[in-house]
């Protein structure tokens, strides 16, 4: 992991809240995270933890009504993005930074071809004509494995299997040599063979081309695996955020910990159950002012009902956003 | 695609031969006399001798297939002849009508020109018209103009043709004298007076028929749109930074034609058929309302052909929806 460059991208204090006819979902709470060159940080949480409406918050990729990115920064080549026109903002997505989706099924258009997809941020950012835009194609299909790839350029995605298909997804979001990757549960819709093809690809990717990775996944095992930093959501709110080596040996926010403990073991006996968090994950209907946890939480106390914890600082770039100390066993001291 | 094309052509035939005889039998079930509308003075025997002069004493299963021979074989080669000037069809007897004794053919040949004026234009206006709204409608969606649009599909839908023709008329030739109310057939467009004059009595029966269609495609057109726009790949359009025109009118706007298209094509028979009535209203004499002469004077042979003709472009329609939705998606393939 490279240390002491400077980010290139810096989020702070998002804020994303969902207008709907119950009220307003305050889907992200204050997010702040930041992404160096070349690393791979990922964002685990359980479904609607926010963590993919953070990553859509930044480049304005959700739907606006109902959504509204009220407040925060996102800094990246020197632009905030939350304040630029929606032509820069077109020519950051896809260009500057790629998106890989969770479902290779349906995130193709099904009546172009994989090659023309491919094309179409090529001959939009790099403004290349349709010959130029073949053979980088062609390349990038290499890249991402897929054998026979000028052929396969003049095939429809059904033509195509779940894996290669994410595959072709791959190669979209690398067209323009992105800054920045952004993989929302990329391997989640596939088998489990095929996402370790995948998690190879990425990791080999990163490494060839130096771009920076921002991974969402529910999966800890696919964190332990690839990620330089984690960063654990929770009610829309970053819970706790360290390197990836602290998070799994010295977790301190009680989520982690319960999420870390579901992990099922193949040693021991096979008569032990699984593992689950009670309870269900909060719908934030105000703006959080109490620990979203707490009521999921074993060492919850009083001051968990009146006050949202913020993110201490543990050093070593840990951080969670609690008050009980789980290196004291007491509360923590504010 | 080719193949199956033909194939779909061959097997069409049998189809349309079953149609025949079941148009057939209908009208050969059906009550009615073409001696009705004669003069009372002729005498009982004389009109008998008339109905076998027609054919009538025949049996079905002669009649039939001598329709079937005029229909296909002899009716061709009289075009072939008049288009080539060749001799195949040697005088052989081609299919007559019971009203007028010329051949159904030229009847009909005389009266299409004025049906594909206000019929075609009218389908044609009315897709126009109806695939913006529906794009706008559901891009924009719950926006004034939606509802506004939502509101005139409804009109468009629970009002019947004969009830706007009238209100139009009322309103246009009666009340402001503006437009003609009757259709003038004869009318010859040869100079800048004359085509504005055939403008004028054009766009009333047009509109009328264009407003049920547009409500019509333009619903389609919207709920096609919605389903499409909130697809995982509209996203990956726009994540790769493509402009909303690209997104909304290359990736979302082939993906949400493939049903309209069906739909379109398929409306074209109906369209036919809905035309007979405004023709009606318009005093339009297309070919609506030499249906609905022939209807009333029992007049089998014409009954029978543009029946036939209805069915064949149903096929046809059918057929051209099928080869369309192949080739906008390239899941269906038929080969």
């Amino acid at each position: 992991m490279p240390d002491g460059a400077l980010p290139v991208l810096d989020v702070r204090d998002l804020k994303t809240v969902f207008r709907t006819r119950g009220g307003e979902v305050h889907a992200v709470n204050d997010v702040s995270f930041s992404l160096k060159p070349g690393e791979l940080l990922g964002v685990v949480g359980e479904s609607g933890s926010g963590k993919s409406v953070t990553m859509m918050s930044l480049l304005g990729l959700l739907p606006s009504p109902p959504a509204d990115v009220r407040n925060g920064s996102v800094n990246f080549d020197g632009k905030d993005l939350l304040h630029v026109s929606p032509e820069t903002l077109r020519s950051i997505r896809g260009g500057k930074i790629g998106f890989v989706f969770q479902d290779p099924m349906t995130s193709l258009n099904p009546v172009y071809t994989v090659g023309y997809q491919i094309a179409e941020p090529l001959r939009k950012h790099m403004g290349m004509n349709k010959r130029q835009a073949a053979v980088r194609s062609q390349e990038l299909l290499e890249l991402v494995g897929i054998p026979d790839a000028k052929q396969r350029l003049d095939d429809y995605p059904h033509q195509f299997s779940g894996g290669m298909r994410q595959r072709v997804m791959i190669a979209i979001a690398l067209a323009c040599d992105p800054k920045v990757l952004i993989a929302d549960e990329p391997t989640t819709a596939l088998d489990v063979t095929i996402q370790a093809q995948i998690l190879e690809l990425m990791k080999d990717l990163r490494d060839k081309l130096g771009m920076a990775v921002i991974w969402i996944t529910h999966d800890l095992g696919v964190i332990a695996g690839i990620a330089d930093r984690v960063m654990v959501m929770y009610g829309g709110q970053v819970v706790e955020h360290a390197p990836v080596h602290a998070l799994f040996s010295d977790p301190q926010h009680p989520y982690t910990r319960a999420l870390l403990k579901t992990i099922p073991t193949i040693q021991g006996e096979r008569a032990a159950r699984l593992t689950i968090i009670e309870g269900q994950p909060p719908i934030m209907t105000g703006p959080p002012i109490a620990c979203p946890f707490r009521d999921r939480c074993d060492v919850a106390f009083d001051r968990c009902e009146v006050h949202n914890p913020l993110r201490y600082d543990l050093g070593d770039g840990h951080d969670v956003a609690c008050f009980y100390d789980a290196r004291t066993g007491g509360p923590r001291d504010v | 695609m080719l193949t199956y094309t033909i194939r779909r052509l061959l097997l069409s035939i049998p189809t349309l031969i079953f149609i025949a005889f079941v148009i057939f039998m209908l009208l050969e079930l059906a009550p009615g006399d073409p001696m009705a509308s004669m003069p009372l003075s002729i005498p009982p025997e004389v009109r008998q001798q008339m109905r076998e002069a027609l054919g009538l004493g025949e049996p079905w299963w002669i009649r039939f297939p001598l329709w079937l021979n005029q229909f296909f074989i002899v009716e061709p080669q009289y075009w072939i002849d008049n288009a080539f000037g060749t001799n195949f069809a040697d005088g052989a007897q081609r299919i007559i009508s019971f009203q007028s004794r010329s051949p159904v053919f030229d009847v009909i040949a005389q009266r299409l020109p004025q049906t594909l004026w206000v019929v075609a234009m009218s389908y044609v206006v009315g897709v126009l018209i109806a695939l913006p709204i529906g794009i706008i409608s559901a891009y924009k969606q719950y926006s004034v103009f939606d509802q506004a649009g939502t509101f005139i599909s409804m009109i468009g839908f629970s009002v019947p043709p004969f009830f706007s023709g009238v209100l139009l008329i009322v309103i246009f030739s009666v009340q402001l004298g503006w437009l003609p109310s009757i259709y003038d057939t004869t009318l010859v467009v040869n100079s800048w007076d004359t085509f504005t004059q055939q403008l004028q009595q054009m766009i009333m029966p047009v509109m009328v028929l264009a407003l049920q269609t547009t409500a019509q495609v333009s619903r389609y057109m919207r709920a096609s749109m919605l389903d499409n726009l909130s697809q995982d790949y509209v996203r990956t359009a726009r994540a790769k930074g493509m402009s909303e025109s690209v997104v909304v009118l290359k990736h979302v706007l082939r993906n949400s034609m493939i049903p309209v298209v069906t739909v379109i094509a398929l409306g074209i028979p109906s369209i036919f058929g809905g035309a007979i009535i405004t023709e009606q209203i318009f005093k339009v004499n297309g070919l609506g309302q030499l249906l609905i002469i022939a209807l009333q004077g029992s007049d089998i042979p014409m009954v029978m052909t543009i029946t036939f003709l209805l069915a064949v472009l149903i096929v046809m329609m059918n057929l051209i929806a099928d080869v369309l939705y192949g080739i906008l998606d390239p899941r269906i393939r038929y080969d």
